[in-house]
Parts: structure tokens; C-alpha cells; sequence
């Protein structure tokens, strides 16, 4: 079980080296850089002063020093500053993060306390109309683009309510603090709650075909019983899994829903920031978002270790 | 893994045939569901072939004095801020979520083909260094990757389609490679290589074709996907430029104005996003269960 972790957390280094190396390579061969569209944006190019502003930011350096610089930064906790309003960018990035995680987080929780009981009886009433019912609804929610149906959940404030929500980061009341986190979670959570469910429903099937529910049945268990004590426990390790993918779904959904909803949080702050060529926030942001799903599936997988006892992690 | 016999899996769901038209009917009659997925990509589809038959107006059109018009019996679905008929909008719009679907498909999985085919096939070294980078691009959100890759390359249709291919690659590879692994030990191999075939010959003729059901499957299911994909990077402006029409751009951030004052400007795009992936979705889990019935969930 150690020589697995070590084995495994090497790996991760190495996934996340990986993924720097890429964000940071991709990054510097987009055609013009901050100091290119800030001189457009002034309209007349003096090469003087623009030199001196590569020189300032660190663009004039070879990229490898670029990246060894970043690199070593990152270890000793400095981000960097932002090119865009100059403060530094781990100051710039931490406020936000509460924001985005609480979302995430409930959006989190609609999705698996929807879609695992969904994909249950999905599943226990296979080939019914409840079923099919449940597989539509649930393939509709996979096909609805996320910041579409924020646009009509703001469209339905407007019209029942004359107004729409605006988001403030401290809610006086909870009719506030609902409006601000529960509605857009619910938004980015309706498609993780059909993705859930699909999953769920098929790694149920799969375990009510085995034999040792056929014996249940035949020793006189009730159908509630065999469904939630034998079944759905040995389920449940494949909807784990879920939640790890999960992790790399939400961040996507996220993006558009901060973004339909004004919502100042990590999500919403990487596009803002790819759209001013701000390097320093963007591969920081890629990096966090990067770490948080690598370390979501690490979890995942210690997680089934220890929910089922078959499996032991020996190398 | 033993290879799927399809006509012996149709005549045992009852099937009297199992050639041409009347399997096909068999089949839709089967699977309801599947039937109105392929009704909506037809529809799709037939919008993306024929819309300048079936348009009154250019989309890219500008009418001010006719900006912000409600639907009527002219502009069945009204215009928008710039007068474009936003009807027309649609129908070409369907063109350029097609060509991104099917292109990033496409090319996507092609990539994840030879990369997973030859991962399985040579194992050693070289699967280890694939396994690797599939590793680093699985750990980025397929929206994160395509944002980051269309801002490197910039945006235009090309660099789109390219910037949404790239995602989609670990995951082919990885189904692919799996399958690679298991047939590889299968006796057919075995007997291929024992006559003296080369082992490209054996990885092309023999492995590939058997590979090709899931690869379908896959590839179908990925379909919706790369258009939700396309329809998220044009709503936050760094996907199809303007004035192309493409749904997601016309439902780009502005639309939260027009939330209030022309609601028809977020209803009808967002309408066409769902049905065209819904249709993609519905058809794709059909050709699942057909083609694929260990899967059947």
C-alpha cells in the first residue's frame, strides 16, 4: 500500500510537470503578446518604450528562463503579478477562490443527492415507463448547454420577479444568499446530476445481474432489502468514480455559469484572463484547476481502497 | 473478448431479417428513442445542407431599421440588434456546429487511433510515454484545453475544430488501446502471425477492423459533446468570430441584456444547441446498445 502512494504521487508530479510545461508552452506562441495589445490599444508604437516593458514583464528572456522562473516562484508560494492590474496574482486569485468553491460544492451536492436516487430506481425499474421517463429527462439534462439555461432561469427572474439576481459577495438575508449561490449551482448541477444518474443507473444494472442478488431474492429478501442493502452498497464504488470525473466536468460548467451570472469567481477569471493575454493568472488558474482534478481523482481512487474491501493496492 | 455476431443477436431479439431496409426498420422499431435521435440529426443535418434554400434572408444581413423585430410572419424568429434574421441565423448556424462536430470528431479520433493502436500494439517504452501524455491531457476540463488552445491559435473554424480535436484524442486512445490489448491475444492474432503476416499488416487488417464498433460508439457519443463544446467557446467570445453565425455566439453574454427586451434572441439559438445534441445523444445511446450489447445498461 506505501510503495502504491509513492508510486502514485510520483505520477501526479509528473502529470502536473507535464501540464505546466504545456500551459506555459502554448501560452507563448499565441500570436502577440500584453505589450502588443496594449500599444494597439494606444494606437502608435513607440519601439523604445515597448522594449522596455517586454523588459519589465520578463518577455525578453529566453522562454526556458521564463518557465524556470515561474516554476521556482510557484514553489516558493510567489504567483507572480498580474499584467493586467499589476497587484500580485496570488492576491488577485485567492479571494476568488471561496467564491467558485461554494459553488462547486453545492453544485456538487444537487448532483449526487439527485442523481444517485434517480439512477437507483432508474435502474430497480428498468424497462418501465418510469425508466424511460428518467432516461430522457436525464439525456435532455446532458444535452442543455449549461449558460443556456442560466439565460432562461435569469429570463424566468426577470418575468415572475421584474428583476435578476446580482451577485454580492456578503448576502444580507437568505432569500439572498440563495439566489446568489443555490440558483447557479443548480444550474451547473442539473447536468452533473444527469451525468450521476446515467452512470448510476448502469453500474446498478450491472450488480443487480449478479448471482449473489439472485440468492438474496431466493432466501425471501425484500425487494427493498436486496435493492439498497446488497445492491446499491456494491454500486456505489463505480458512482465514486462519477465524482471524480466529476470534478473536471463542474470546472467547465462553472466557467459559463459565472459567466451568465456575473459571478466573480476562479472560473469566470480564467476567460477574463485568456482574453487580456494576462499569462501569469492564466497558468496559475490552469495549474489550480489542473491540481484540484488530478488531486479529485487521487482521492477517488484512495476512496475505493478503503470503501471496498477487495481491493488492496499492492505493487 | 470474443467478436459480437450481429445477425445472431438480431434473430435472437426476433428479428425475421436481417439484410438491408427491413433490419434497419427492425431496428428503429426496436429502439423508439434511437429512431427520434436520428429524426433530429436528420432534421440537422438537412438545415445545415439546405439552408439557402430555405431562407428568405441572408444571415449576415444588416437591417437596422428593422433591428430587435418581434417574431412575425416575416421574421419567423425575429431579428436581432443588428436586424439579422435571426431564423436564417439559425439554419446557417447549423453548417458551422456540423462542420465543428463532425470535423473534431473526426480528427480527433483518427489521432486517437494510431495513438492507442499503437500504444496497445508496440507496448514497451513507447505505451509508456502515451500513457503519460493522455495522463497530462486527461487532467484539464475538455473546455479548459479547447479555451487555452484556441487562445494560442486564434480564432477561426480551422483552429476551432483543431482546438476541440485535441481533448478528444486520451479518450479514444484509451478505449482503443484497451481493445488493442485484449484482441491482441486473441487466436486469430496468433494465427495471423504464425502464416508470417508482418505486424503492421496484423495491427491494420486484423486489429483495427475489430475495433471499429466501439469506435463508433465512442465517436457518436463524442458527437454532442464537441458541439456543446463549439456552442460554449462562441458564448464566451473565443470560439467561431463574427458575424459567422454560430448558435453559441448569438447567445454570447450580451444575451443576458436581451433577457428582458428580446427574449427570442435566447430561446430560439439555445433551442437549437439542445435538439441538435439531444438528437446526437438519443442516437448515440441507441448504436450503444446495438452495436455494443456488452455495454447495454
Amino acid at each position: 500500500m506505501f510503495a502504491y502512494l509513492v508510486r502514485r504521487l510520483a505520477l501526479m508530479l509528473v502529470t502536473l510537470f507535464g501540464i505546466s510545461v504545456i500551459i506555459f508552452v502554448l501560452l507563448r506562441v499565441v500570436p502577440g503578446n500584453i505589450v502588443d495589445i496594449l500599444f494597439a490599444a494606444a494606437g502608435y508604437v513607440d519601439q523604445a518604450d515597448k522594449a522596455n516593458l517586454e523588459r519589465e514583464l520578463g518577455l525578453d528572456q529566453p522562454i526556458i528562463v521564463q518557465y524556470l522562473k515561474w516554476i521556482g516562484g510557484l514553489l516558493h508560494g510567489d504567483l507572480g503579478y498580474s499584467y493586467v492590474s499589476e497587484k500580485p496574482a496570488l492576491d488577485e486569485i485567492l479571494p476568488r477562490i471561496p467564491i467558485t468553491a461554494r459553488l462547486a460544492g453545492l453544485a456538487l451536492l444537487f448532483s449526487t443527492s439527485i442523481g444517485i436516487p434517480l439512477g437507483v430506481i432508474s435502474a430497480v425499474k428498468q424497462g418501465t415507463r418510469l425508466d424511460y421517463v428518467l432516461r430522457v429527462v436525464s439525456l435532455s439534462g446532458l444535452s442543455l448547454p449549461s449558460f443556456w439555461l442560466g439565460l432562461l432561469i435569469l429570463m424566468a427572474s426577470v418575468s415572475l420577479f421584474g428583476t435578476m439576481p446580482i451577485f454580492n459577495p456578503n448576502p444580507k438575508t437568505w432569500t439572498e444568499a440563495f439566489a446568489i449561490y443555490c440558483v447557479p449551482a443548480l444550474a451547473v448541477g442539473f447536468r452533473s446530476a444527469a451525468l450521476t444518474m446515467r452512470i448510476t443507473r448502469s453500474s446498478m444494472l450491472e450488480v443487480l445481474r449478479q448471482d449473489y442478488i439472485r440468492t438474496a431474492r431466493a432466501k425471501g429478501a425484500s425487494n427493498a432489502s436486496v435493492n439498497f442493502h446488497h445492491a446499491l452498497k456494491n454500486a456505489v464504488l463505480p458512482v465514486i468514480t462519477v465524482i471524480g470525473i466529476e470534478a473536471a466536468f463542474l470546472i467547465g460548467g462553472l466557467i459559463v455559469t459565472e459567466t451568465v451570472f456575473n459571478i466573480p469567481g476562479v472560473a469566470r477569471f480564467l476567460v477574463e484572463a485568456i482574453r487580456w493575454r494576462d499569462y501569469p493568472i492564466v497558468q496559475n488558474l490552469v495549474m489550480l484547476m489542473a491540481v484540484v482534478v488530478v488531486f479529485a481523482n487521487f482521492t477517488v481512487d484512495m476512496l475505493y481502497a478503503a470503501v471496498d474491501p477487495r481491493i488492496r493496492y499492492t505493487d | 473478448m470474443d467478436a459480437i455476431n450481429y445477425d445472431s443477436e438480431l434473430r435472437r431479439a426476433g428479428a425475421n431479417a436481417t439484410e438491408g431496409w427491413r433490419k434497419l426498420v427492425f431496428l428503429g422499431r426496436r429502439h423508439v428513442l434511437g429512431s427520434v435521435g436520428l429524426f433530429f440529426m436528420l432534421l440537422f443535418v438537412l438545415a445545415a445542407a439546405f439552408a439557402d434554400l430555405i431562407c428568405r434572408f441572408d444571415p449576415l444581413a444588416v437591417d437596422s431599421a428593422h433591428a430587435l423585430a418581434h417574431p412575425d410572419a416575416r421574421h419567423w424568429m425575429g431579428t436581432d440588434s443588428f436586424g439579422r434574421d435571426v431564423w436564417s441565423r439559425i439554419m446557417h448556424g447549423a453548417r458551422i456546429s456540423l462542420a465543428v462536430g463532425i470535423g473534431s470528431t473526426a480528427l480527433g479520433s483518427s489521432i486517437g487511433v494510431i495513438v492507442g493502436l499503437t500504444s496497445g500494439y508496440l507496448s514497451g517504452w513507447v505505451d509508456l510515454v502515451f500513457q503519460r501524455v493522455t495522463d497530462i491531457l486527461q487532467a484539464l476540463p475538455l473546455l479548459v484545453l479547447a479555451l487555452i488552445m484556441t487562445a494560442a491559435l486564434g480564432p477561426s473554424l480551422p483552429n476551432v475544430i483543431i482546438a476541440i480535436a485535441i481533448p478528444l484524442i486520451p479518450t479514444v486512445a484509451r478505449v482503443i488501446r484497451a481493445n488493442t490489448l485484449a484482441l491482441r491475444e486473441q487466436p486469430f492474432v496468433e494465427a495471423a502471425k504464425s502464416i508470417g503476416m508482418s505486424e503492421t499488416r496484423i495491427a491494420l487488417r486484423h486489429v483495427l477492423p475489430n475495433t471499429l464498433a466501439p469506435l463508433i460508439v465512442l465517436a457518436t457519443a463524442q458527437l454532442g459533446s464537441t458541439i456543446l463544446t463549439e456552442a460554449s467557446l462562441s458564448f464566451l467570445g473565443l470560439g467561431i468570430p463574427e458575424p459567422h453565425p454560430s448558435w453559441g455566439r448569438m447567445l454570447s453574454e450580451s444575451a443576458a441584456e436581451y433577457v428582458r427586451t428580446a427574449p427570442w434572441l435566447v430561446i430560439f439559438p439555445g433551442i437549437a444547441i439542445s435538439l441538435a445534441v439531444f438528437g446526437t445523444n438519443l442516437f448515440g445511446d441507441a448504436l450503444r446498445d446495438i452495436l455494443d450489447p456488452r455495454q447495454r445498461g
